[in-house]
């Protein structure tokens, strides 16, 4: 029984176990939703999906799975989206909704809509025989038909509509950033340096037996701050051009550090080092700090993580001038000495693929600088660099 | 026994599925969503509307696992002995029960809420997992294992803070509170404030929904945030018409503090500041 439909929740990458199966099997047999296929959706998807990213994924196996699969997938593959974008939407009188017939059963709607599919070729909008938006039609978006099929509405507009799992309800919670830092913060949680600060709340055990001795053993108590993470970190990022394809990386170690380090700041940048840095990508014209100014400010006992794929052409490194986004009086290699001299404790993370790197000339005067210290943004890079780190 | 929603709280169907479910099968029930959806009230509604006393544990930083089953007071027995205490020969005198064990120890099933369970160490849920699966634990300075008289029923809630571990995850049912739609948001409305005059909800709701759909916004404003800022629009006595006007335009609504708490945020709904003002 619904062995199949787990099968493939667990093909279509959704996180699910048999423990969480059967527990749903369980469910079924209490009669917790009994006869009514939303309740079934409900009670599915609290069994076994635990994260709203996935919701979206399992909307669309469960639509697949129970309403007739393959054609669907098929003809949701084929629809081009600029079809479906809202333009306009029609209301209708009562009297109209009386009038409009149904086709038939889903079986046959969706028979009949892959026909029109392959007779359509343009978008179509208004209308009761097209697939479109705001017509009559049983097919597509905005409109009214009492059996209809919804293609890529947001909202249910009748609260009629045959499903409750439209497709893409969950579609914003898919690129959580959450998604998979845990293991970056296991390796992250390797530079921790406990220190003492703050309010003292903790028993001070050696301090107490020494105390009490010393009152002729009666009790003192002494009492020490309780440990916090004391590292202090600055994350440096490359953003723009050719990091694009990284930003997903990126985003998960930033989330994983942010939420690891008490004392970090961040900051961006283009490429390679120069006289300024920003905080704020919107606003990184206005809103920019000096790097001379960032070198007084922080202490040099951060450690420095610089994120950046260090491909680059050899003259933004090399040459005064060479930046290619504004003229810069030093050459970049001369700010990211400043910046090594003072920050002893530094690592270069680099998103691309480690194979990649012998035919970057750029990557390797940048690891001849950093001493070796560049390391592929992996797992087992992490942990390299966290090691050479602490 | 089933929850229904109460006179002040409205639960979705599928919420009420959820909690249905997770009581008949005796799973803890994990609770997602936007802040100020009423994850926290979701705990205490269910302990009203059944008649189970409800203990609610809040989570911080610094909180351990251990502490929600039991705490050892070794210094306070330290100080007892040299006192004299007779109480000292009794080790069970200086347990301290935690949360759990209160919950585990109830005449009657109760309702156990931990709140924010993700603002604990990372670890911090896989100390709790064979607590939660067996609902026993075992006390090793008296020796003893507490199991619950009554499963209780288990209400966490996370705002996503960090990522839960997958055995833990395994062990609940998992639901997320979407943020309301407009039917449901009015109902809410109506259960909190009965005698609220409709135009003034209806402009009000618009306005709110507006402000919720700018894109750059850092914080959305929640239920709860609306619902504070009905309460200042009814206690000033605002017209409803005053409202409309700002549908238009982007223009800060009045009361605005409590809608929007962030200053970029509110910089957003401001006309444009002029740089160049006159002898300047």
């Amino acid at each position: 029984m619904l062995i199949d439909f787990f099968l493939e929740l667990k093909k279509a990458g959704i996180p699910v176990t048999l423990v969480e199966f059967l527990t749903l099997l369980d469910a079924l047999a209490q009669e917790l939703a009994f006869g009514s296929v939303e309740d079934f959706y409900f009670l599915s998807r609290l069994c076994l999906v635990k994260n709203e990213v996935y919701f979206d994924k399992f909307d669309r196996v469960f639509m697949a799975y129970f309403k007739d699969a393959a054609s669907l997938q098929e003809i949701e593959r084929k629809i081009p989206d600029e079809w479906l974008r809202r333009l306009a939407e029609r209301f209708f009188s009562e009297e109209e909704k009386r009038q409009i017939q149904s086709l038939g059963g889903l079986d046959k709607l969706l028979e009949t809509l892959k026909k029109r599919l392959e007779e359509q070729k343009e978008r179509h909008e208004g209308g009761n025989r097209w697939i479109g938006t705001s017509g009559t039609s049983p097919f597509g978006a905005y409109g009214y038909n009492p059996e209809g099929i919804r293609i890529g509405q947001e909202t249910s507009r009748h609260h009629r509509a045959v499903k409750v799992w439209d497709r893409r309800e969950f579609r914003d919670l898919d690129d959580s950033v959450e998604l998979g830092t845990r293991n970056f913060k296991m390796a992250l949680r390797r530079l921790r340096a406990f220190a003492r600060t703050g309010s003292e709340q903790e028993l001070d055990l050696p301090g107490t037996i020494r105390a009490t001795a010393n009152n002729a053993g009666y009790l003192d108590l002494k009492l020490v701050p309780e440990r916090h993470n004391a590292t202090k970190v600055l994350l440096f990022l490359d953003v723009g051009g050719s990091m694009d394809p990284h930003v997903e990386i990126c985003e998960q170690l930033f989330s994983a550090a942010r939420s690891e380090f008490k004392h970090l700041e961040y900051f961006y940048f283009h490429n390679f080092f120069y006289e300024q840095l920003w905080q704020d990508n919107r606003r990184r014209l206005d809103h920019r700090l000096s790097t001379f100014d960032l070198i007084r400010l922080f202490s040099p006992d951060h450690k420095l993580i610089i994120v950046g794929d260090a491909t680059m052409s050899p003259y933004e490194i090399h040459m005064a001038g060479g930046s290619v986004e504004h003229h810069n009086p030093e050459p970049g290699s001369v700010w990211l000495k400043r910046l090594l001299k003072h920050y002893q404790k530094a690592v270069w993370l680099n998103p691309s693929p480690r194979r990649h790197w012998n035919f970057s000339s750029s990557i390797q005067t940048i690891q001849h600088m950093m001493d070796g210290r560049m390391y592929s943004m992996t797992m087992e890079g992490l942990s390299e660099a966290i090691h050479s780190l602490s | 026994m089933k929850f229904h929603g109460t006179d002040s709280y409205i639960a979705t169907d599928d919420l009420l599925l959820a909690v249905n479910s997770a009581i008949t099968l005796r799973r803890p029930l994990l609770v997602k969503g936007e802040p100020g959806t009423g994850k926290t009230m979701l705990a205490e509604e269910i302990a009203k509307s059944l008649g189970m006393p409800l203990y609610q544990w809040h989570i911080k930083s610094t909180t351990k696992a251990q502490q929600g089953l039991y705490e050892y007071d070794a210094v306070s027995r330290l100080r007892d002995s040299q006192l004299g205490d007779p109480r000292v020969h009794d080790i069970g005198n200086y347990i301290v029960k935690g949360k759990l064990w209160e919950a585990f120890e109830s005449e009657q099933q109760a309702v156990l809420l931990i709140d924010e369970v993700d603002k604990a160490d990372i670890e911090f849920p896989n100390d709790l997992l064979r607590e939660l699966d067996r609902m026993e634990f075992y006390v090793y300075e008296t020796r003893q294992t507490i199991c619950a008289k009554h499963r209780p029923v288990i209400i966490i809630t996370s705002n996503n803070e960090k990522e839960l571990p997958d055995a833990f995850l395994r062990r609940c049912f998992f639901h997320y509170i979407r943020f309301p739609d407009r039917q449901t948001l009015e109902q809410i409305v109506n259960v909190h404030y009965p005698g609220i005059q409709s135009t003034l909800v209806r402009s009000a709701l618009e306005v709110f929904l507006g402000i919720r759909d700018v894109p750059e916004l850092k914080k959305k404003p929640s239920t709860s945030e609306l619902l504070d800022w009905l309460k200042i629009l009814l206690a000033e006595q605002v017209p409803p018409e005053s409202l409309a006007s700002k549908r238009k335009e982007r223009a800060l609504p009045p009361l605005h503090g409590a809608l929007l708490k962030n200053e970029q945020d509110q910089h957003l709904f401001e006309p444009p500041v002029r740089l160049r003002t006159s002898g300047y």
